[in-house]
């Protein structure tokens, strides 16, 4: 178990996991060489759901006193213009761990990763988003939590934080559940919680002087290649062909009759 | 405890909180018995004399082995008790796989589980094969617009399946039930402090896995208007599903949300009423064999990937076609 004098002295410092992300809204493709994200082929934007991670610890940081917000991201060197967004939205410093040598990490040594840049950086709450809208892993808080021998509660849809411990709903196919657990500890959001606040041009300026550290896997002593341990690779990849239009009619009084007939017709009814 | 077949795979099956097997149970172990044989992990609470009945339903499903884990921590303990349960398993099996279903709960036992014993992780798995090397996971992903396979570099690979993504279904097998000793990890756990079951009207089908589906989004404009959605869904046997919009606007509860961050389905028929087709929606839906929207904007995108469009206003066609379906009933 961790013992409690791994917890911040000091002010609360809650960590937020922030990761840039192909723009859902434009065309996202993946390499199909490498089976990476092609970077070139979409505009790279926070995602949503790390913004609204981001909005769980500002919020409580402009109710409580003394409470610090880190972001933290891995990811390639070309996403700190990302991560400095949530400075101008207010949190008070990065971390960014950036190595080529973690391009493509699978689960494992992400999770492995973050988990060392955490415990370097000092934490009594770690908030993630549920799901990321391009890995939709959804399993990295779990990881931690395992690694970083803390408690997990995930898929919050509220969040309630104290000094001593954080609790929350659950909701899951089954019902809704309340949970708590003790700081320090891992959670996770989903997108029930408020959308994130806008960085304002205060905001923005102030992000230019607050401290942002760069760090690689060696400094958190981490092998990226270390073939002694096991892990996932990409074995084949294949795109789908995009999707086809059929047949639109305008309704004129018998659309509905109309549908009725299409599904009859392929004995969908 | 060494006796269990060279290739098991070991499968984590869920229970209800009524203590009985999960609707999941079928699709995992049908995915188990496709690349090996399945061994199957059921956690219940003492007491309650569930196990007999657990390792019964699982054998039917086509578990060779049920092992089942008795402990009450479950009902107080996020994740840790499960996470115990499946490393004592996994100890005694020695399986080339460890198969648990890709809900919440799925996930998070995964992840643990995973991070402890350091082995490889495949999420959200919608088929499983074996090669000359072992297991591989199949994923579709961006929204089904490419699919990828993964496998492990050695050593068992954990794969979540997505629920409902798998057909096969494995033969019966006769019922084989051990008991499994806990050793608890000490790990520390949240607190489950209450649960409320979902209120559902559990005469539909479930979204996930759902052969049909029909949903609404904004443009059905109130909770009381989503009625219209649900009437067509029950005139065709279909399970209700909504864009985040119809969600966010409390027309239905989140569960039901289709798409990039919620539930992804390939059904048979598709039916978007009211509903643009963002790209985020489109991501959730557009690997449905057939796909049928209406709505009032003849430029709304979901027309791009519709098989039968109709523009016009959803409170004028589907009262329509309704009657139409019931006319074709008698
Ligand atoms: C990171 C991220 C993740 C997201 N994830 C999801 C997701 O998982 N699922 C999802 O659905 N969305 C998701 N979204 C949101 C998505 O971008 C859209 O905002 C959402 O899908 C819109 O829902 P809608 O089509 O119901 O609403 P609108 O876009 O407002 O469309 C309503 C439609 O109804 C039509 N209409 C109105 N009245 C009528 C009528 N009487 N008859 C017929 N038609 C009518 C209108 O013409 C319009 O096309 C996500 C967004 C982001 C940024
Ligand atoms: N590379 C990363 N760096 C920082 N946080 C991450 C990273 N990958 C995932 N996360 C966090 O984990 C959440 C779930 O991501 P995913 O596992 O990709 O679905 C995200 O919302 C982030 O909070």
């Amino acid at each position: 178990m961790l013992a409690d004098e791994e917890r911040t002295q000091g002010p609360m410092k809650i960590i937020v996991l922030v990761k840039e992300v192909p723009d859902t809204y434009g065309e996202r493709k993946l390499d199909l060489e490498t089976g990476l994200a092609d970077r070139a082929a979409s505009e790279s934007v926070l995602d949503e759901i790390s913004e609204r991670a981001l909005e769980v610890a500002l919020a409580h940081a402009g109710s409580a006193d003394g409470v610090e917000v880190v972001i933290m991201s891995m990811a390639p060197e070309t996403a700190a213009t990302t991560i400095r967004k949530g400075l101008a939205m207010g949190a008070a410093s990065a971390v960014h761990v950036a190595d080529p040598g973690l391009a493509g990490a699978d689960l494992g040594l992400t999770a492995r990763t973050l988990a060392a840049a955490i415990r370097r950086t000092g934490f009594d709450l770690v908030i993630a988003g549920n799901l990321s809208t391009d890995g939709s892993g959804g399993v990295l808080a779990a990881m931690l939590a395992e690694l970083l021998e803390v408690a997990n509660a995930t898929a919050l849809s509220s969040v309630e934080i104290t000094a001593e411990s954080v609790s929350g709903t659950r909701t899951t196919d089954d019902g809704a559940m309340r949970v708590s657990a003790p700081l320090p500890a891992v959670i996770s959001i989903t997108e029930a919680l408020p959308d994130a606040r806008l960085p304002n041009f205060k905001g923005i300026m102030a992000a230019k002087k607050k401290p942002f550290e760069t760090l690689t896997a060696a400094d958190l002593g981490i092998e990226p290649q270390d073939l002694a341990v096991a892990s996932s690779i990409m074995t084949a990849i294949a795109e789908k062909p995009p999707r086809a239009a059929g047949v639109k009619i305008t309704d004129e009084g018998d659309g509905g009759t109309k549908i009725a007939e299409f599904l009859i017709e392929n004995r969908l009814a | 405890m060494t006796d269990y077949p060279a290739d098991s795979i070991l499968v984590l099956l869920e229970t209800s909180p009524a203590g009985e097997l999960a609707s999941s149970a079928a699709g995992l172990l049908g995915a188990a018995s496709l690349i090996g044989t399945p061994v199957a992990l059921a956690v219940t609470s003492p007491g309650r004399g569930e196990s007999q009945a657990l390792a019964e339903q699982a054998a039917a499903a086509g578990a060779e082995r049920v092992l089942v884990v008795e402990t009450d921590s479950a009902q107080t303990q996020l994740t840790v008790p499960q996470v115990d349960a499946l490393a004592a398993a996994a100890a005694a099996v020695a399986p080339d796989a460890v198969l648990i279903s890709n809900s919440i709960e799925g996930r998070d036992v995964a992840g643990r589980f995973a991070a402890r014993t350091s082995a490889p992780i495949a999420v959200d798995a919608i088929g499983v094969s074996r090669d000359d090397e072992g297991v591989v996971a199949r994923h579709s992903v961006y929204g089904g617009a490419y699919n990828l396979e993964s496998a492990a570099t050695f050593g068992p690979l954990v794969v979540t399946v997505r629920q409902g993504a798998i057909e096969s279904r494995a033969e019966a097998r006769p019922v084989a039930l051990e008991t499994l000793e806990l050793q608890p990890s000490g790990a520390a756990a949240a607190t489950i402090e209450s649960v409320e079951a979902l209120e559902e009207a559990s005469s539909r089908p479930e979204l996930r896995g759902a052969t049909k589906v029909v949903s609404g989004g904004r443009g059905l404009g109130s909770a009381e208007k989503f009625a219209l959605v649900e009437e067509l869904a029950d005139a065709l046997g279909a399970a209700v599903g909504a864009s985040r919009a119809a969600v966010d606007a409390g027309y239905i509860p989140a569960n039901h949300q289709v798409g990039q961050t919620g539930v992804s389905v390939s059904p048979q028929l598709y039916v978007a009423l009211g509903i643009s087709g963002a790209i985020q929606h489109k991501a959730g839906m557009q690997t449905a064999k057939n796909i049928i929207a209406v709505n009032k904007d003849p430029d709304a995108p979901i027309f791009e990937v519709a098989d039968f469009g109709v523009v016009g206003d959803v409170f004028t066609v589907v009262p329509q076609l309704i009657s139409a379906l019931a006319e074709r009933k008698r």
